[in-house]
């Protein structure tokens, strides 16, 4: 096949921005499952965050704050989540699938006055000469300014987790919610800081979606992007790092397919328009495929809820 | 005078509907060894999680060298010098030794700092560890050195050991002991919660004894028998199960060189194991736990599949017939997990009953479930096991674990099996239940069926079985017979030694 016609920089520079949406949802919700919480409303979250923040921006003009706003909406939308399973004990499968639902049907509502509206412009951070490199500048020094958030979350998650006492704790938590509490530590309120994290990030990662890749806001724009955090976070076997590989392979095919359609090649849409879903998954099954390390990095409490006992 | 340590005084704690300490005074000293004793339920975890900090009493007052002592969190009692030894271990599999150790301190070192006080302490008390092993790949006698060792590095003046010895073999449990005394010796005191009375006779030097929460008697364990102890404990005279010699009958149950993998990842693959039970005959298995216990049981109950010659139930191949066409053929088990592998937590005693009821017992028609016989079988369990619950509709999981595992026992020796299987049959079961249970067991062989106990409780194998085998990584020893054996041929058999010879160089 002839790839003449797709620069492979201009690839690599918007595959990164392709993926930063899922890269940001799954890296939150790598660390809620951590913390031994599987919440299925990603995909709600995610939508929340990016209806919310499009109507800050087109409101105030400014990305910057929408990007706030859809943080602070993210969280709010996973804090109802973290009422009904750490405090009412709800099952988390069910809250989870509820709250995505639930995240798609409120934002439609919300978004309706913001359909057809171009937002404010993201502007790319000014590297000054680096910028004008070539090669490099387009590829690591031609972003907006979520892209290096996205990246440095991934490192500081990964530094967090495994080098620091409070990543500790989560991890004790996740593991082994009746040591944990044995112990003495706060499962709940650890689990309820998590969710709210991932709630967090899932709404940025939302966010990004409609103000910097699309950039507009219509119904349902999240497509599923939800559902490959969470597929990524469980294939990666809970590692940032590799969330981060799979979140670029998948960004990476789903820019390259919509350039072969572009481009004109004879196989039909609808192959291409899945292939960036089935490649991710079938690497990274394969790269999971050892099944006692994939039980090793599993949290041991993952989606049970915690009663504590006496 | 100066006061003791800890003084507990008039301690009270009241759950909804039950009371499980009713006005607990006693004292712990400097430099001694406490036991405290009491059956599942007598309110000892209760006491001590009231001492750790995870629980606060309704009434009552501790004083601390004669200070008020009233700890809202563990991290408070840690920091008055109290350190627990969970019964169950509060451990991390997926977790190094020193991340774990780590977590249970308040302000741990860097990890590389406390890698090397975790080797240096536990070296110092004859506990080595290796600080970067898994936890998940220990042995349970090394887990406890964990915790141990997790304890020690606080340098506490009050240890608390909840049940340490249940999972040990022997060997371990002369090491613990040893390790025990060198910290009294330190002027360290201990609380020891046991209901093994031999270990409490030759370690402890006082002994409060519960029953239903209150303070029923206090002694010396070294004046007392264990007899008497227990005697205490449950308040009654005990009956020992008793046990007219048998001749073995035909060969009921044999297992030649069965291997099979372990399902689970942290799990026991069973390496080329033989056995052979005959009518009339107890087969007792012991081993640590998480030596092939569980895939042992699964293999002969059905659950993994074998080649259909590794097992043969009286010289019928049944190796690849799942649970259901061995019960049919009156092979029966009685799995350890008591909520979930043995019984449905969420369902009621008849619909229990009727789970590995249905074929032996005709509860079943063309199909549709007879519930008036399904009720009249759990009624019988219920009757005949004395298991104390209001009626055969309550959910298993609302049963006490002792009285939920009388019922699963009760319920696979009433269907009257030829070969019965039990892994851990009085596993977390009072002492008087627990002795109602083996002379069930007896009472079953007596009749002509063979059983096969597999149990970490070595007295309980001793006492029941005629013939006993270790299991170890999955491979399992020769029988030999019960009598005439001592607890150091078990040990060594328990830690793999094939010959069993008498000389040991502990």
């Amino acid at each position: 096949m002839d790839f003449g016609s797709i620069n492979p920089v201009v690839l690599i520079a918007s595959l990164m921005v392709a993926a930063t949406p899922i890269l940001l949802a799954a890296i939150g919700e790598l660390v809620v499952e951590k913390a031994g919480v599987l919440n299925l409303g990603v995909e709600g979250m995610m939508i929340v965050g990016a209806v919310s923040g499009f109507a800050a921006a087109v409101t105030t003009g400014s990305p910057i704050l929408g990007m706030l706003a859809a943080i602070v909406a993210g969280a709010a939308v996973s804090l109802i989540f973290a009422l009904l399973t750490q405090v009412l004990m709800a099952n988390q499968v069910a809250s989870g699938l509820a709250l995505t639902l639930f995240g798609l049907g409120f934002s439609a509502l919300l978004g309706q006055s913001y359909v057809g509206i171009v937002p404010p412009r993201t502007e790319k951070l000014n590297f000054g000469f680096l910028s004008d490199l070539p090669v490099v500048g387009r590829i690591l020094f031609g972003h907006d300014i979520l892209v290096y958030v996205s990246l440095f979350l991934v490192a500081a998650v990964w530094y967090w987790l495994n080098y620091t006492r409070g990543g500790r704790v989560l991890r004790a938590v996740g593991e082994n919610h009746d040591s944990a509490h044995a112990l003495g530590y706060k499962v709940k309120r650890v689990r309820i800081l998590a969710i709210l994290f991932g709630g967090a990030c899932a709404g940025l990662g939302g966010a990004y979606l409609s103000l910097v890749r699309v950039p507009q806001w219509t119904e349902g724009m999240t497509a599923g992007a939800g559902w490959i955090a969470l597929a990524l976070v469980v294939f990666a076997s809970w590692k940032p790092w590799r969330v981060l590989a799979g979140a670029y392979l998948f960004g990476g095919i789903m820019v390259l397919q919509l350039n072969l359609q572009a481009a004109g090649y004879r196989i039909p849409v609808e192959y291409l328009a899945m292939s960036p879903y089935i490649i991710t998954i079938l690497v990274l099954v394969v790269m999971s495929s050892n099944r006692t390390r994939r039980t090793l990095a599993a949290p041991g409490s993952l989606g049970r809820s915690f009663h504590a006992a006496g | 005078m100066t006061p003791p340590l800890l003084s507990i005084q008039g301690l009270t704690k009241v759950y909804p509907g039950v009371v499980a300490n009713k006005d607990v005074t006693f004292d712990i000293g400097e430099g001694e060894v406490h036991a405290l004793l009491g059956e599942n339920g007598a309110g000892k975890s209760t006491l001590v999680k009231a001492i750790y900090g995870l629980i606060r009493p309704n009434e009552g007052t501790m004083l601390w060298r004669g200070q008020p002592y009233a700890p809202n969190a563990p991290a408070q009692a840690r920091a008055t010098g109290v350190a627990m030894v969970f019964q169950h271990f509060s451990l991390f599999d997926a977790m190094d030794v020193a991340e774990n150790v780590a977590l249970g301190m308040d302000n741990p070192p860097p990890i590389r700092e406390l890698a090397a006080r975790i080797t240096e302490v536990s070296n110092n008390y004859g506990l080595p560890l290796d600080p970067s092993r898994m936890v998940g790949d220990l042995s349970a006698g090394e887990r406890q050195r964990v915790e141990i060792i997790r304890c020690l590095l606080q340098n506490p003046q009050l240890l608390i050991m909840d049940e340490p010895t249940s999972v040990l073999t022997p060997q371990e449990v002369e090491i613990l002991f040893r390790t025990l005394r060198q910290l009294r010796a330190e002027g360290r005191s201990i609380l020891y919660i046991s209901h093994k009375l031999e270990e409490i006779r030759s370690l402890c030097e006082n002994a409060t004894v519960l029953r239903l929460g209150k303070v029923v008697g206090r002694a010396d364990p070294r004046q007392e028998s264990a007899r008497s102890l227990a005697e205490m404990m449950v308040g009654q005279t005990l009956h020992t199960p008793s046990r007219p010699a048998a001749q073995p009958g035909k060969m009921l149950l044999q297992v030649t060189d069965l291997s099979v993998a372990s399902p689970s990842a942290f799990g026991t693959s069973l390496k080329s194991v033989s056995l052979a039970v005959r009518a009339g005959e107890i087969l007792g298995i012991g081993g640590v736990a998480g030596n092939g216990q569980d895939e042992l049981l699964g293999a002969l109950s059905g659950e993994i599949r074998a080649n259909a010659e590794a097992v043969r139930m009286a010289g019928e191949p049944v190796g690849q017939f799942g649970p259901n066409a061995r019960r049919a053929m009156g092979l029966l088990c009685a799995p350890e997990e008591r909520l979930g592998h043995a019984a449905a937590p969420d369902m009621s005693l008849t619909e229990n009953a009727l789970l590995t009821g249905a074929w032996r017992e005709k509860l079943v028609t063309r199909g549709f479930v007879n519930w008036g016989k399904a009720r009249g079988f759990a009624e019988k369990v219920i009757e005949r096991f004395d298991v104390r619950t209001p009626g055969p509709w309550v959910a298993a999981r609302a049963l006490s674990g002792g009285n939920l595992q009388k019922f699963v026992i009760g319920r696979e020796i009433l269907q009257r099996p030829s070969v019965l299987v039990v892994n851990q049959p009085t596993w977390g079961v009072d002492a008087s239940a627990a002795a109602s249970i083996r002379q069930a067991l007896l009472d079953l062989a007596q009749a002509g069926a063979a059983v096969v106990v597999i149990s970490q409780d070595l007295d309980e194998i001793l006492e029941v079985a005629d013939n006993f085998a270790a299991l170890n990584g999955g491979k399992l020893s020769a029988p030999r017979p019960v009598q005439g054996l001592t607890m150091d041929q078990i040990g060594l058999m328990l830690g793999g030694a094939e010959t069993g010879e008498t000389d040991v160089a502990a």
